[in-house]
């Protein structure tokens, strides 16, 4: 079984497709040519030819409205942001028209739409290239969002959006992008859309988080097996629609809740799973749900000092489970 | 304008403070830095000093109440110029006012929306969270799982923060059926996990002990008579009844008569009261295959010796057998326990809660005692027994034990050969 980074194994998962299936078109910025700011689509326009791999203009709002009427009318298209940062000229082509698309027509159209949106911090991206911008997305009704943090998630969840009838977000992280690697199996699997895993069991307490922040978690859980303190680490994989009962079977087995998430708290991710935590698992909590996330400013700080300070750590995530444990 | 004196936070570890006096009364002008209240932490006892000059308002927490850090004290009015510690409450011109029916459709004209609901306008305070400390924050869990199992949460010690009681505390505590740790044993040692019959009997006796300030007293019978009535009757009466004939339901017979003219004895003390019992039913211990219960016979003083007899050897049988069912174990308001039968001669028996007393039979055994009679006194053989009596001293004095006693041996004594017990 080969052995992927989360580029490779997006850049795999969209070349298969593509051969697999020719209603596939990848739409962005410097996605022909230049393979892509990540190189996700490098060689791609050799092989699928220029209608098939298109370079757009600098305009997201058209990316993802192009992307929406060749969906609508039979194409699957794969739309790339090159950052999340400049997806909000996109908002009314998502949130407003992709996501009602099966719902205003009765189910007589839908929108068979892929947009790959590289997100998240930690990469000396400063402000306008190390946004968390999942909320808003993840609080539409209409839309899928996934955010896989390993290689093989990336496929499995990367190969179930392609093929999916409606619009999926896909939030590949940036800095997972070349430091996540992990085993993909070379042969075809899907992982469906709605469902968490366990990425590591325990007994204390109940981590859950996505994205980057699930490999600094299980760093922080294998952490505190020095201090006694045995940590499961729930890795959501589908922002949108939140796997619940994954969730709650957790935390009603260990007790104890920590989020730990890069984006900014306050009406977030964090606050959903923490409402789902307080809505099922009352009777079966033994401590406060904890949640830990960046203070709450406008963006990533640029300086690498304040940018370490911004983001959540090992060590950060690591005290907050030694605080939540002793409680 | 109006100022809210909160109680100041003094150092990271100290959450709360108890309010220990007041210095000021309310409608007394405070100076500011002047101070105003002791507070007890369990750091520091401290003033607290008046955050502003000004006059102070309504006192909010009694003297003696534990209040958060943080949390309001009380009110003051202070001069114009001395902002508020709290954001001013918006007026409602400011908010505004949502218009019932009012166009609000996408053009501006065609939805109308009456969905508007009525908000009551006595606005109800929300009580501030009463602070207490990490012992006595018990989580959902906790509570959930204590009262699942039976635990009670003040007997478990807490290994969270603070002492909290947690989760894996109730666990252990259920693992070991109430008790948190158990004390170091050596190798050579061995851990016996109670059964939970032999728990039920552990907390019952605890609970006896605890609750019921016992006293002892005992007495010697001369039931050389009894044994001569027993020899004598002994095969036409098993004949009869078809069961074996012993001595102790003779002496539960006997029991039961004077339990009728010494009613303290058959009572409870139930919630600062004496609840004298109308019937007398008479439970009689047993040593059974699961460990030791407690059969009752009911109305013991209204049955005949062969009635008694009867239903006697029936309970026993049923024990021996696990085949007692709930009736047969409750209501019992006096227990005696043939102790005798294995060979004991004295004891100081546990009272069986909530019941006023136990008596036991011990063993009978032939003495050398002196008789007292009109040619002198004279020494013979004789069978004798001793009866031991633990009673509730808050019920039961020792007059009345003694009464009691005198009455069941008269009652024995005054059994001979020739008797015609029924």
């Amino acid at each position: 079984m080969p052995e992927l980074s989360v580029i490779e194994a997006v850049r795999e998962t969209m070349r298969s497709e593509m051969r697999r299936d020719s209603s596939i078109i990848l739409m962005g910025e410097d996605v022909g040519h230049r393979g892509g700011v990540f190189l996700a689509s490098d060689g791609f326009v050799d092989e699928f030819g220029e209608d098939r791999v298109i370079d757009t203009p600098l305009a997201e709002s058209s990316i993802c409205g192009v992307a929406l009427g060749a969906a609508v009318n039979g194409m699957r298209p794969i739309a790339e942001i090159q950052f999340a940062d400049f997806v909000w000229p996109a908002i009314n082509q998502l949130v407003g028209e992709a996501a009602r698309v099966r719902y205003g027509t009765n189910g007589v159209k839908t929108a068979p739409m892929t947009v790959r949106v590289p997100y998240g911090g930690g990469v000396r991206g400063g402000l306008y290239h190390s946004q968390s911008i999942e909320v808003l997305f993840a609080h539409t009704p209409g839309l899928s969002v996934v955010a896989p943090a390993t290689p093989y998630d990336a496929r499995g969840l990367l190969t179930t959006a392609l093929r999916s009838n409606d619009p999926v977000i896909v939030l590949e992280h940036k800095r997972t992008y070349r430091l996540a690697k992990g085993e993909v199996p070379e042969e075809e699997y899907s992982i469906p859309i709605g469902r968490a895993e366990v990425k590591r069991e325990g007994s204390d307490i109940s981590l859950v988080t996505y994205g980057l922040m699930l490999h600094y978690s299980l760093q922080a859980a294998e952490m505190a097996v020095g201090q006694g303190i045995d940590v499961e680490v729930v890795d959501l994989r589908t922002l949108r629609p939140i796997d619940a009962k994954t969730i709650i079977e957790s935390v009603s087995k260990t007790g104890k809740a920590l989020i730990v998430q890069e984006d900014t708290p306050a009406i977030s991710v964090s606050s959903e799973v923490a409402a789902i935590i307080g809505e099922n698992c009352f009777f079966d909590l033994d401590g406060p749900i904890t949640r830990l996330g960046p203070p709450e400013i406008p963006p990533m700080p640029f300086s690498p000092v304040q940018e370490a300070a911004f983001m959540p750590s090992p060590e950060k995530i690591f005290d907050a489970i030694v605080r939540l444990a002793a409680i | 304008m109006a100022y809210e004196i909160v109680l100041p936070h003094v150092g990271e570890s100290v959450t709360e403070a108890v309010i220990s006096k007041w210095l000021k009364s309310p409608g007394d002008s405070i100076e500011k830095y002047e101070p105003l209240v002791e507070v007890i932490t369990d750091k520091v006892n401290m003033d607290v000093p008046a955050p502003e000059s000004g006059v102070l308002g309504e006192i909010l927490v009694n003297e003696g109440d534990t209040v958060a850090m943080g949390a309001v004290i009380a009110r003051m009015e202070t001069g114009d110029s001395v902002q508020a510690n709290s954001d001013p409450k918006p007026i409602s011109s400011r908010i505004g006012t949502l218009v019932q029916g009012a166009n609000v459709g996408p053009t501006g004209g065609e939805f109308t929306d009456t969905s508007l609901a009525t908000v009551p306008t006595s606005a109800t305070e929300v009580a501030a969270p009463k602070s207490e400390t990490g012992s006595r924050n018990y989580s959902p869990v906790v509570t959930r799982l204590a009262a699942k199992h039976g635990i009670d949460l003040s007997t478990v010690t807490g290994s969270g923060l603070g002492g909290r009681v947690t989760k894996k505390d109730v666990l252990a505590a259920v693992e070991s059926g109430g008790h948190t740790e158990l004390a170091p044993v050596s190798e050579e040692d061995q851990v016996i996990e109670p059964t939970p019959i032999r728990k039920m009997i552990a907390e019952h006796m605890v609970r006896s002990v605890s609750e019921i300030p016992h006293a002892w007293s005992a007495i010697e019978v001369d039931v050389t008579g009894l044994v001569q009535w027993r020899d004598k009757n002994r095969s036409e009466f098993e004949a009869l009844n078809g069961v074996k004939l012993t001595y102790f339901p003779i002496m539960l017979h006997v029991v039961a008569s004077s339990l009728r003219q010494n009613p303290k004895l058959n009572s409870s003390w139930q919630d600062g009261k004496i609840v004298s019992k109308g019937q007398i039913n008479v439970g009689v211990a047993v040593a059974s295959a699961s460990g030791l219960v407690v059969p009752v016979v009911n109305q013991a003083d209204k049955a005949d010796l062969s009635g008694i007899t009867r239903k006697f050897t029936d309970l026993v049988s049923k024990a021996r057998n696990n085949k007692l069912d709930v009736t047969d174990v409750q209501d019992g308001t006096f227990t005696l326990n043939n102790t005798g039968a294995l060979g004991s001669v004295w004891g100081g028996a546990i009272i069986n809660h909530p019941q006023a007393a136990i008596l036991t039979t011990e063993a009978i055994v032939k003495r050398p005692v002196v008789i007292s009679g009109p040619t002198g006194d004279s020494i013979a053989v004789r069978s004798m027994m001793n009866m031991c009596l633990s009673f509730d001293h808050r019920i039961i004095d020792g007059v009345e034990a003694s009464e009691f006693l005198q009455s069941v041996k008269n009652g024995i004594e005054s059994i001979t050969a020739d008797s015609d017990l029924k």
